[in-house]
């Protein structure tokens, strides 16, 4: 994925969204000594991090560092074994009705746009709402179209998935997603699978949304985002938390080598 | 004209042309199609004489039957019995009631933009059988009783068929999502199942469940010969269903899974809004091929003593008041199963292309 580890200028030059302040949430996401294991292999090993309302967090770190693995751990895609998380004062166990009540309040886009492609454009964005939070169908057309608008896909309401480009389904996959009125949202990569003409216009709704106070974690390898957007970077690597710091000491002074060598090497272009 | 404006070109047929590409190309494509123009002409004669031409139409029994083709006098005067087996001639009222349902539920679905033909199609599926209940045997709401021993015919054959396809649809989805389950126990029993029933021949099904099965009912307890045979078909069928649904639900992509459960949707609805309706669509050719070949395979029970349309053909085809009309009745027979078949096949079709929305991946 060489070419969407480049920086984007146009984004980086975006003035950073002011951060709404008040009313925050300390402490939405807790995760407090989390390790997980594929059989053998110690995936994340010791993860220790808390995120406030309103944060925004960016995660980067090379290929296999465990990144989607830990975020997919916060909604409970994957199981942890060992250690807390606990998202909106609910703590992920076993017990389903928890796991459904943290998945209500996260919202996920994911690499692929995972859209159901037998759903046109708003009846992907109605689903949940109607089946889960028991919206009146009228309403929730209405909640989707708003979010289309935000999206700036309106008029591709109608349409269904396999008719629309890989940035378009982007877009709708965080409308999908915002449809829910998450109060977290996580994506995983949402451009690396995109065209270098498309991601822009991902990003951008992505950069409005950060402006609008939504909590968002990012796993990313758009530098320019996280400079204009991040409050947190946070850098992983053979399952680790190596390095966290606000983007700007992040990307001018990182403290540990292995940051460093990442940095090198993905802003070498 | 503008780039907008311009529409795709069609494709031009030219008669001469086409057939010097596909039939006269070379001269191994001609000496192939001058053989098989040959075959035609030599075979197609001789068949419409024995069809249509010089076959008998009029009359009232053998004798009549006096030209040298097909003596179809004979299926026109025991259509009665091949149709309704041995229901009372005064009764069969009731059986036609059901033919004309099934008829007004199904014919609709192939015509597009028929106003209601969904309704008709879910009447179908839940409506009939209820009526058929009650209608056919008869024995509550003053109608008379009919012991399932006096059924036959083609009514008998749509009966089996009938409900061994909408009874084996469900069963098999269970099955399927089942053996696809995280839970040990579960996943346990829906392998044993369908390894079990999909292992064995229908015909010892249908035996097991005419012969044995009461030896192992309690005293009392007694099926009619019908049900049983039903209930064995069911099964066994439901078992087919369901390795060709594990083969779509297979299909579906990890990611529409998890998109699934990040929204939140929980099991029962991730399966039934997303993960279903994409699977069913993608193993709609191994359904209905599933569903042909029970409605052929419907013919066994033939040998446990029910008498099918197969099976009251064959009966009267050594019937001595009519001779050598053996072929005329499986012709017959054939021509009926096709049509139904046939029918079977189209509607999936028709599904298939309205279901499509341009997903490929
Ligand atoms: N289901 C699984 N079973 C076993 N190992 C897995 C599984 N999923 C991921 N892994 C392993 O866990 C490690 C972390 O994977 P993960 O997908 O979280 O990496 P990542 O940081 O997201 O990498 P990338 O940038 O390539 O997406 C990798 O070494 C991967 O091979
Ligand atoms: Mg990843």
């Amino acid at each position: 994925m060489g070419n969407s580890m480049t920086d984007q200028t146009q984004t980086s030059e975006m003035q950073t969204p002011p951060r709404d302040q008040s009313d925050q949430k300390p402490g939405i996401i807790r995760v407090e000594g989390m390790h997980k294991w594929y059989g053998d292999f110690h995936v994340l090993r010791d993860l220790n991090l808390t995120v406030d309302q309103g944060e925004r967090i960016v995660i980067c770190g090379p290929s296999g560092s465990g990144k989607s693995t830990f975020i997919r751990c916060i909604n409970r895609l994957e199981e942890h074994q060992q250690g807390k998380i606990i998202v909106d004062d609910v703590e992920l166990t076993d017990d389903v009705r928890q796991i459904d009540t943290v998945r209500r309040e996260v919202g996920m886009v994911f690499q692929h746009f995972n859209l159901f492609p037998h759903l046109t454009v708003l009846e992907n964005c109605c689903l949940s709402p109607i089946w889960v939070r028991k919206t009146p169908r009228k309403e929730a057309e209405a909640t989707a179209m708003e979010y289309l608008e935000r999206v700036k896909i309106p008029d591709q309401a109608n349409k269904f998935p396999g008719q629309l480009s890989g940035g378009q389904q982007q877009r709708v996959a965080i409308a999908r997603a915002l449809c829910m009125k998450p109060k977290i949202m996580l994506f995983d990569e949402p451009t690396s699978a995109l065209d270098p003409e498309m991601i822009k216009e991902v990003l951008d709704v992505m950069i409005e949304l950060a402006g609008s106070g939504m909590t968002m974690l990012c796993v990313t390898h758009e530098m320019g985002f996280a400079k204009t957007v991040a409050d947190r970077v946070i850098f992983m690597d053979g399952g680790e938390i190596v390095e966290e710091a606000p983007p700007h000491d992040f990307f001018t002074n990182p403290q540990e080598a292995r940051t460093q060598k990442f940095l090198k090497q993905i802003l070498a272009h | 004209m503008t780039e907008s404006t311009m529409k795709a070109p069609k494709k031009a047929l030219r008669p001469v042309k086409w057939m010097r590409e596909n039939l006269f190309s070379g001269w191994f494509n001609t000496v192939l199609t001058l053989g098989v123009a040959y075959l035609l002409v030599t075979s197609v004669g001789p068949l419409l004489n024995w069809f249509f031409l010089d076959a008998n139409f009029v009359g009232s029994d053998a004798s009549d039957c006096t030209g040298a083709g097909a003596c179809w006098l004979f299926i026109s005067q025991r259509l009665n019995f091949f149709i309704y087996g041995f229901y009372p001639d005064e009764l069969q009222w009731r059986v036609d009631v059901m033919f004309l349902l099934l008829a007004v539920a199904f014919v609709p679905q192939f015509i597009e933009r028929f106003p209601g033909r969904k309704w008709l199609g879910l009447f179908g599926i839940f409506g009939l059988p209820v009526v058929g209940y009650f209608l056919i045997p008869g024995g509550a709401f003053g109608l008379e009783e009919v012991q399932s021993s006096k059924w036959g015919g083609l009514m008998l054959t749509l009966i089996l068929a009938y409900i061994g396809i909408i009874a084996s649809l469900p069963i098999g989805i269970l099955l399927a999502l089942g053996r696809r389950s995280e839970m040990p126990i579960i996943r346990g029993i829906c392998v044993i199942f369908i390894e079990v029933w999909r292992a064995v021949p229908l015909i010892t099904v249908l035996f097991m469940a005419s012969v044995m099965l009461p030896l192992f009912l309690p005293e009392g307890v007694n099926f009619e010969k019908l049900a049983r045979a039903l209930i064995g078909i069911t099964l066994w069928q439901s078992a087919y269903m369901a390795e060709v649904i594990r083969g779509g639900l297979q299909a579906i992509p990890r990611g529409q899974y998890e998109a699934a459960d990040a929204l939140g949707l929980g099991y029962w609805r991730k399966v039934g809004l997303v993960i279903l309706p994409q699977a069913l669509k993608m193993v709609i050719p191994g359904i209905v091929n599933t569903f042909i070949s029970l409605f052929k395979d419907t013919t066994l029970v033939l040998i446990i003593g029910l008498f099918d349309i197969l099976g009251t053909v064959q009966s009267t085809v050594t019937d001595p008041a009519w001779q050598n009309v053996a072929i005329e009745g499986y012709v017959f027979v054939a021509f009926c199963f096709w049509i139904f078949c046939f029918g079977i096949s189209r509607y999936s079709q028709n599904l298939e292309r309205k279901l499509d929305t341009g997903h490929k991946t």
